[in-house]
Order: structure tokens, then C-alpha cells, then sequence
């Protein structure tokens, strides 16, 4: 017997049925580094979690040279405001 | 709401949220042939993202050995344990994996022969086979050869990898170690150069005395001053390479005498043989393939120009200007995987956004790196001006330092993406 938050979470689970631009396939591309889910991966820190508005902060400065970095400035010139807003806030919003 | 069928109800009450969307459309099968970086990360993705996909992976190997870090085995570095990984983790995320080999697609009946008997039905099918290395286009360099001169370019079961460090472990100090590299394009573009930068970091602590000769059969290479500064800083004249207007090319090997004949006839007697010869699209992919031997693709679907339903992504098509990387077969199958998702589902395709960084070790403590952001313009896939590069010239301990640790999560952190 299905009990009734058992039946909320299916229709959940049916309404969250994924569309492809459900997180931005932009942020794919930093799991290589950041560890899945933007968990963090050795020396290279985690992104789960963190204020957004932070986040892409640190990422305009990466693209403006205003930030140091072995490589993140080569990176972040890689993608749109746009983007870089809808990575942060799909990063901020996990964990 | 409470008329839903009690079936659908069940189904996505379930842990695998299953197949409320797939039954409606009849079937929503993807079948993933190879399971390397492109394949495992393709087949990892799917799950996680579309779990309404029901995934089967098709791969011969009961483990997955990478190429990357195959170089670090090489220098002593790293044991092939540590670059081994199993598909229990991609078993875990619901993919069904299938260890046979793939036959022939048939993109008609949408249907994977496997060498074991059974016939794979699908709606899209996701091919990552990575390469195939052309015997003979190199005079005398088949099969047979390679036990005795390893190309150590196709991970397998790893037996390459051991039998080229075993000869290096083997060779007197004094001896001369002859690589021949090809032209492009070829998997990995920088990967010969991190590769004569690992053994000379091997052969400077173990065999000091020794010599690298890298015959080139093209005039330049991937992050070539970069190399050559760390050569020159940390190697001093260990290291020749030639290009090919200087006679780099190799064209002929005599495995029973250790000779590599290059172009112009000069004969190389070497003592041990890394030998990289010409590639093309793995066999399964062949059929698709441009005659250059590389599959055209669609540059935002990666559906095969020749095979609608069929998606190549990793080493097996025409990315170029993309290089032949674990990090764009990654990038790229996801890219392939939402394509055929949305297709799936009559939607369109979502814009792409592909991206790449290849490290490079090029001694103890010290690495650069490459990065490229491309996306699909009018004349297909062409790279982000002014973003990406590589790492600065100059004196910069700090920033090789840094980036050999980096690279070092690069390789925990994308293997966990695909088999974790
Ligand atoms: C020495 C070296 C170092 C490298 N270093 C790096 C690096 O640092 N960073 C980086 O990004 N890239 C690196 N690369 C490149 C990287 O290894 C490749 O680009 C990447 O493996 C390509 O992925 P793929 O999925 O196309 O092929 P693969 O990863 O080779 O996977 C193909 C899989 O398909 C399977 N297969 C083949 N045929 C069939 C069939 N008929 N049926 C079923 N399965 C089949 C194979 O068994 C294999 O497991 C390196 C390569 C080399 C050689
Ligand atoms: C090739 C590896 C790599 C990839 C891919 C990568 N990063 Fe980074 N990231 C790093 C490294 C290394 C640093 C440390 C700064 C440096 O050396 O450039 C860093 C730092 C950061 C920081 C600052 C963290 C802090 O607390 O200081 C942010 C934010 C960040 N990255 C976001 C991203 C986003 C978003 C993406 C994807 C668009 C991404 N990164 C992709 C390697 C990577």
C-alpha cells in the first residue's frame, strides 16, 4: 500500500520528470576538476553548496585576469554571463 | 491526480523512477558500445540524468585500464592497479553492463550484434570505441611487431603498458630509447611528448647515461615550447627530437634487429622501441567513417552523417579542431547522450558547449596544461577566441608545481565522473 507521502513523492517524481535543460550542461564540463556533483577534488576546492552570487563573482573576476590561478582564467573566458550565472546557481543549490 | 494509473504510480514511486515516459513512447533503449571515457562517462551520465533511459553497455574488458597516466607507469610513478577501474559502479547507477564485443550496428533495424550470439535492440545507439592503430602503414609494424616495439597506445588489458616499462626496467644505462610519433591527426596530441618527458624522468634517476630519440613525422607538436623548456631545464641533452624535415619520419622497423628506418633511409638501431603508428576510427565505427578514416559527425548531435540514429563520440570522429582527448570524449558523450534524449522525446537538442583541458607531466612536481572551450558557429565546431591557451613560459615553479597536483585530481575526479 502506498502511503500518502510516498504518493507526493511520486508525483514529484513525475512533475521533476528531467527536460534537457533542466541544469545547465555547462557545469558538466567542471566536474572533470571539482569532483562530481562540484563536491571538491584534492587541491582543487569544492563548489556544491556556495552563494551564487559568490560564485559567479569569483568567476568574472577569473575571466578579467582580477583573480590568481593556474588555469581558471583560461577557463572562465570560456562561457557567457549567462552561463556563468546558471552554473552558480545550479552549484549553489546542491547539498 | 488520484486516476493516475496505479502501474505508473508504482513505477515512479520506485528507486529507478523508471519507465512512466519510456512505456508511453513504446521503449527508450540506449545502447552504448565501448566503455572508456566516452562510453562510461555517456552511459554514467544517462543514468543520472535521464533516469527514464534504460542503459545497456556493451565492452569486452572486465576492467577499464586509461591511457591517461599510462605515462606515469612508464616513469615507476604509478602501479597499473591505480589506473584500473571496474564498471561495479556504473552497475550500481542501473546500467546494464554486457562484456562482449560489438560486431555490427545496423542503424536500419536499430539493432548491435555481439560476437557472443545475442542482438542488442535500441531507439539511439552511442558508439565510443576509440581507435584502431593501422598495421602496416608503417613497413614491418603488425601485431607481431608490436610484442617486440609496443605502441602502448590502446589501453587493453594493460599488457602493452608492462611490456614497454619491463623493456625500459630491463635496458643497460647507455642505451637508447627510439620513439616514432605520427603525424595528425592521432589520439592524444600531447600525450608522445608527456610520454618522452615521463621515460627521461625515469631514465635520469635509474640510467643517466641513456638517450631519447624522438622521430617525429611532423614539424611541430602540442604545447611544444612548453616541452621543450621543461626538456632543456630538467633533461639537458637526454632528449633529440626530430621532425620530419630533419628525416623524423619513420616509415619501416626491423623488430628483430631494433631498427627504425626513417624516410629518408637512415636506419636507427635503438635499444628499446615505443613505437606510435597511424590510427583510424576503431572497427566498429569503420563503416561510418569518411574515407580519412575518421567518422563525420553532426557537430551538436554527434549522429553519424552516414548513420541517423547512430551518435560517435570520443577519438573515433572528425572533432577536430577538438582534440582527440578523454576530456572531449567526455564532454562530447553527454553533449550525444542529451542530444539523443531530447530526440527521443521530439524536443530539440540543447546548444552545446564543449570543453577540454589536457595535463601534461613533465617531471617531478612539475606539469602544464592545455584548455579549450569550443562551441558549434556557421562553419561548424570552432574554438572560443580568447579563452583557453596554455599554461605561461617562463620560470614558474610554483605554477608547474601546482598544476602536477591539479593534473592529479584532473585524473580522481573525471574517473570518478565516469565509473564511480
Ligand atoms: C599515453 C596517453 C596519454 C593520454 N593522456 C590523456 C590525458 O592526460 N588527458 C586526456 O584527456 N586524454 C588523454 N589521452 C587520450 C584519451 O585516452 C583518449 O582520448 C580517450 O581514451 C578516448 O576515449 P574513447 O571513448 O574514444 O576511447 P577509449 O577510452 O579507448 O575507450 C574505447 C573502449 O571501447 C571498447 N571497444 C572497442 N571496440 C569495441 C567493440 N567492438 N565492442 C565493444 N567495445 C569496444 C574498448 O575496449 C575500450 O574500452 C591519452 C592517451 C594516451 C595514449
Ligand atoms: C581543468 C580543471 C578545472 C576545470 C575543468 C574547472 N576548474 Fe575551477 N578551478 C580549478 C583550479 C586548479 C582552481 C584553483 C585556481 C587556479 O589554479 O586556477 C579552480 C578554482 C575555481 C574556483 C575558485 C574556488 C575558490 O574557492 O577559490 C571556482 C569558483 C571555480 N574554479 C569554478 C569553476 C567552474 C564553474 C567550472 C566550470 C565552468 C570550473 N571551475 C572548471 C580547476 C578547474
Amino acid at each position: 500500500m502506498l502511503k500518502p507521502p510516498l504518493l507526493g513523492f511520486a508525483f514529484a517524481a513525475l512533475a521533476a520528470l528531467p527536460s534537457a535543460a533542466q541544469a545547465p550542461l555547462a557545469a558538466e564540463g567542471c566536474l572533470g576538476c571539482h569532483g562530481p556533483r562540484g563536491g571538491g577534488q584534492g587541491g582543487i576546492a569544492a563548489l556544491a553548496g556556495r552563494d551564487a552570487d559568490e560564485l559567479a563573482a569569483i568567476m568574472r573576476a577569473f575571466r578579467a585576469n582580477e583573480r590568481p590561478g593556474t588555469i581558471m582564467g583560461r577557463i572562465a573566458r570560456g562561457y557567457t554571463d549567462a552561463e556563468i550565472a546558471a552554473v552558480a546557481a545550479h552549484f549553489a543549490a546542491l547539498r | 491526480m488520484t486516476t493516475l494509473p496505479r502501474r505508473a504510480v508504482l513505477a515512479a514511486a520506485g528507486a529507478l523512477a523508471l519507465p512512466a515516459i519510456a512505456r508511453a513512447q513504446g521503449a527508450a533503449r540506449l545502447v552504448v558500445v565501448g566503455g572508456g571515457f566516452g562510453g562510461a562517462s555517456a552511459a554514467s551520465f544517462a543514468r543520472r540524468r535521464f533516469p527514464w533511459l534504460d542503459v545497456t553497455l556493451v565492452e569486452p574488458q572486465r576492467a577499464f585500464v586509461t591511457c591517461p597516466y599510462g605515462n606515469l607507469v612508464l616513469a615507476g610513478e604509478r602501479r597499473i592497479e591505480q589506473i584500473t577501474h571496474s564498471y561495479e559502479g556504473l552497475r550500481a547507477r542501473g546500467v546494464r553492463v554486457v562484456h562482449d564485443r560489438a560486431l555490427a550496428v545496423d542503424p536500419a533495424a536499430r539493432t548491435v550484434r555481439l560476437a557472443g550470439g545475442d542482438t542488442l535492440s535500441y531507439d539511439r545507439v552511442i558508439l565510443s570505441p576509440g581507435i584502431a592503430l593501422r598495421w602496416g602503414a608503417i613497413q614491418g609494424y603488425d601485431e607481431a611487431a608490436a610484442a617486440r616495439m609496443p605502441h602502448a597506445w590502446l589501453p587493453g588489458d594493460g599488457t602493452q603498458t608492462r611490456t614497454l616499462r619491463r623493456m625500459l626496467e630491463e635496458m643497460p644505462d647507455g642505451g637508447v630509447v627510439g620513439i616514432a610519433i605520427p603525424d595528425n591527426p592521432f589520439r592524444c596530441p600531447p600525450g608522445p611528448y608527456e610520454r618522452i618527458s615521463m621515460i627521461a624522468h625515469y631514465l635520469k634517476r635509474h640510467k643517466p647515461r641513456s638517450k631519447i630519440l624522438a622521430l617525429d613525422a611532423k614539424e611541430g607538436f602540442s604545447k611544444q615550447p612548453l616541452f621543450q623548456d621543461g626538456w632543456r631545464a630538467l633533461y639537458g641533452e637526454m632528449i633529440e627530437w626530430v621532425p620530419a624535415s630533419r628525416d623524423g619520419k619513420v616509415t619501416r622497423v626491423d623488430p628483430a634487429g631494433m631498427v627504425l628506418e626513417t624516410e629518408f633511409g637512415t636506419r636507427h638501431r635503438v635499444a628499446v622501441a615505443n613505437v606510435i603508428p597511424p590510427q583510424r576510427a576503431a572497427d566498429i565505427a569503420a563503416p561510418f567513417a569518411a574515407a580519412n578514416g575518421w567518422v563525420d559527425v553532426d557537430p551538436t548531435t554527434f549522429e553519424a552523417r552516414l548513420a541517423p540514429g547512430v551518435h560517435v563520440v570520443g577519438d573515433a570522429n572528425n572533432g577536430a579542431p577538438m582534440p582527440k582527448s578523454g576530456y572531449v570524449a567526455n564532454s562530447t558523450a553527454k553533449q550525444a547522450v542529451a542530444s539523443a534524449a531530447a530526440l527521443l522525446r521530439g524536443e530539440a537538442p540543447p546548444e552545446p558547449v564543449y570543453f577540454n583541458t589536457c595535463y601534461s607531466h613533465v617531471g617531478q612536481d612539475y606539469a602544464i596544461s592545455v584548455v579549450g572551450v569550443f562551441r558549434v558557429g556557421p562553419r561548424g565546431i570552432a574554438e572560443v577566441p580568447g579563452a583557453g591557451g596554455v599554461s605561461p613560459r617562463g620560470d614558474l615553479p610554483e605554477q608547474r608545481r601546482l598544476e602536477a597536483l591539479h593534473a592529479d585530481s584532473w585524473y580522481d575526479s573525471i574517473t570518478r565522473d565516469m565509473f564511480a
